[in-house]
């Protein structure tokens, strides 16, 4: 029965990866690493610039991710925070919430907790899937997000993608070695300052970034986290020869 | 220091008390692993206690204010994310232990006469633990905290009659509000954690009144020296403690690595759609319970027949109730002359086994959405489930039972 349920459990795991996809969609994935603070900071600066103007991080404080990113406070103020907040202050947008949903539909949810809500490879494919679609009142739309109200804000960057990008393993025609699916897009209307290599480095600063700041106590936690178990290893061996000694007369 | 304990012993007896329920209480002397999960059930009962406390100094329990709240604890309360993830994870781990805890009771016998009022506290324990856990579930204010308390509730409403009232009773409102918010949070701080302690007095006392089964079965106080200590037993403490000492490191060790590296459990522990505020007009996807209700979750959908002019939906929640309802006669269920596993029946071990699958599956069932599993599985595992206990009188009185040895085996 053992073995029984050894095996149950182990059916288990492929469910928890699946828990984690969503709704079956293909999707590229990276190694997220909140510990690269280059990334992060370049992060930071690409949602200050981008994203800050609609999508509050509302439960975040400036000061804190000036902090964690090794940023000095003074720099942070004068480069990143637009809205004359204070350092020690939320990360609101400036934008107010009711004419915001007059604009887009919905006002922009708060960002603070997207990479938690939705993974950090759904966050870098959402990113990439952006592509012209006039039907749409943006003129764009995305292949991951079908209909999404947002526009492609970062087309500045990345380009205008001709045609629906696929994700996750590209399909190869085997004669040809040509990309029939997969792989992000392949045809731009026009090109945008960065090359595709360039942006994507740089959806995966952002979405490290985001990453880091769903969960900041990640950093904390993993630093401490060594110490306590190293303190229980210890304590181990004590209670169990405190264990073995007392036992002795137990025959 | 002795004076002093005089002093008080003279006015309380601590020193009887003391030795009643530690250093002179005689345990069998050949617990096997199963035994630690009492008192680490315990010891994560005090967790969630004192963490609890914790946080609700910086919890705010409105619709407006909760979800925020428990952001500012994760971020701006100093070690206020360690005491979040050990009550998250804490719940979780009670869950797991209790469950060990009530199959090492299946296995060994120990609802059996005397131990009867033993495990009708702990199954009243776990009933109330269930309710505990329901109700700290919807504190988050998140979309899964929402729609689960939304879809819980909502059983209430299929009893006939009086059904949709209870419902409005229950919520305080027409739908799941700040107002729910507010008594569940009442009802999660005080009145249950008061109902739990004071069922766990009465367990241990009557635990330790009749005193503790063991992997035999067998009763230690019935052989005894001449100063009437059982020959098997030795005293809870010190023996016990330092036993279960190295138990608690190493569960710590595990809830730690838990606590510190995936407080999430792959979505299971924490469910994603809960890092989404609650929003009554956005129906999350696919609603599941917490893992430790999938089991019952699944035998609620499992049922799809209206019946008596009833619905499918009241037949449901009468097999969910029925199935933690029918533990309670468990004692009344066995008629075994023996009371281990390792003496019972080849046909006792089968149904156990079985009872043991069906449970797990019926709680990937229940984890799973509907459409994702054979529409056979949940019903034919809730079946194996009833049969496990309504076939037990027989199958448990004419099987072929092996002898019970005079003194315990190592």
């Amino acid at each position: 029965m053992k073995q029984l349920l050894i095996r149950l459990m182990f059916m288990m795991l492929p469910v928890t990866a699946w828990a984690a996809g969503g709704a079956g969609v293909a999707l590229d994935s990276f190694d997220v690493d909140i510990h690269d603070k280059a990334s992060l900071q370049r992060g930071v600066q690409l949602y200050t610039n981008y994203c800050l103007g609609c999508h509050s991080l509302g439960h975040s404080r400036y000061e804190r991710v000036a902090n964690d990113l090794g940023i000095p406070n003074e720099l942070y103020e004068q480069n990143l925070i637009f809205t004359g907040a204070k350092i020690g202050e939320l990360m609101h947008s400036a934008m107010p919430a009711t004419e915001a949903a007059a604009w887009f539909g919905t006002p922009p949810p708060d960002l603070t907790l997207v990479a938690r809500l939705r993974g950090a490879d759904w966050l870098y494919t959402y990113l990439r899937a952006f592509y012209q679609d006039e039907r749409r009142p943006w003129g764009v739309n995305n292949s991951i997000f079908p209909d999404v109200g947002m526009p492609h804000v970062l087309v500045g960057l990345q380009g205008m993608c001709a045609e629906e990008p696929k994700f996750g393993k590209p399909t190869i025609d085997p004669l040809t070695g040509q990309i029939l699916e997969g792989a992000g897009c392949q045809k731009y209307v026009y090109q945008g300052s960065m090359t595709p290599a360039e942006y994507d480095r740089a959806m995966k600063d952002l979405v490290n970034f985001l990453v880091y700041v769903g969960e900041p106590s990640r950093l904390q936690a993993e630093r401490i986290a060594p110490y306590v178990l190293g303190f229980l290893v210890i304590l181990f061996v004590f209670v169990y020869l405190l264990n073995r000694e007392y036992w002795k007369d137990v025959h | 220091m002795n004076r002093i304990i005089q002093w008080i012993d003279e006015r309380l007896p601590i020193v009887q008390a003391y030795e009643k329920h530690l250093s002179k209480y005689y345990a069998p002397k050949n617990f096997n692993f199963l035994y630690f999960f009492g008192s680490l059930s315990l010891f994560v009962l005090i967790n969630q206690i004192i963490t609890g406390i914790w946080l609700t100094m910086s919890y705010n329990p409105t619709a407006e204010g909760a979800f925020a709240s428990v952001e500012y604890i994760m971020r701006d309360v100093e070690y206020g994310w360690l005491l979040r993830y050990l009550h998250s994870t804490g719940a979780s781990a009670f869950f797991v232990v209790v469950y060990l805890h009530m199959f090492r009771g299946l296995m060994y016998g120990s609802y059996k006469k005397p131990r009867e009022l033993v495990w009708i506290f702990g199954m009243t324990i776990y009933l109330c633990l269930m309710a505990e856990a329901f109700l700290g579930y919807l504190l988050p204010w998140g979309q899964m905290s929402y729609w689960g308390a939304q879809v819980i509730v909502s059983l209430f409403g299929a009893i006939p009659v009086i059904g949709d009232g209870l419902t409005q009773w229950i919520r305080g409102d027409y739908l799941i509000s700040g107002i729910t918010l507010n008594r569940f949070f009442a009802l999660h701080v005080i009145a249950l954690p008061i109902v739990i302690l004071g069922l766990v007095v009465l367990h241990l006392l009557a635990l330790h009144e009749v005193g503790s089964n063991n992997p035999d079965g067998i009763e230690i106080k019935k052989k005894t020296d001449e100063y009437g200590r059982p020959l098997d037993g030795i005293p809870f403490h010190p023996y016990y403690t330092v036993h279960d000492l190295v138990a608690l490191v190493i569960f710590l060790f595990v809830f730690c690595v838990v606590v510190f590296y995936f407080p999430e459990m792959g979505g299971y522990f924490i469910e994603k759609p809960n890092f989404e505020p609650a929003n009554p007009l956005k129906t999350p996807e696919h609603i599941a319970p917490v893992w430790y209700f999938t089991p019952f979750y699944a035998m609620l959908r499992a049922v799809t027949i209206p019946f008596l002019g009833l619905s499918a939906k009241f037949w449901g929640v009468v097999v969910m109730g029925a199935a933690i309802a029918i533990l309670f006669v468990l004692p009344w269920l066995d008629r075994s002359p023996v009371k281990s596993i390792r003496y019972k029946g080849w046909l006792s071990k089968i149904w156990l086994a079985i009872f043991a699958v069906s449970f797990v599956i019926l709680g990937i069932c229940g984890a799973l959405p509907a459409n994702e599993q054979p529409d056979w599985l949940a019903p034919l595992c809730t079946v194996l489930y009833f049969a496990f206990f309504i076939l037990m009188p027989w199958y448990s009185k004419f099987e072929k039972t092996k002898p019970v040895p005079e003194r315990v085996t190592g």
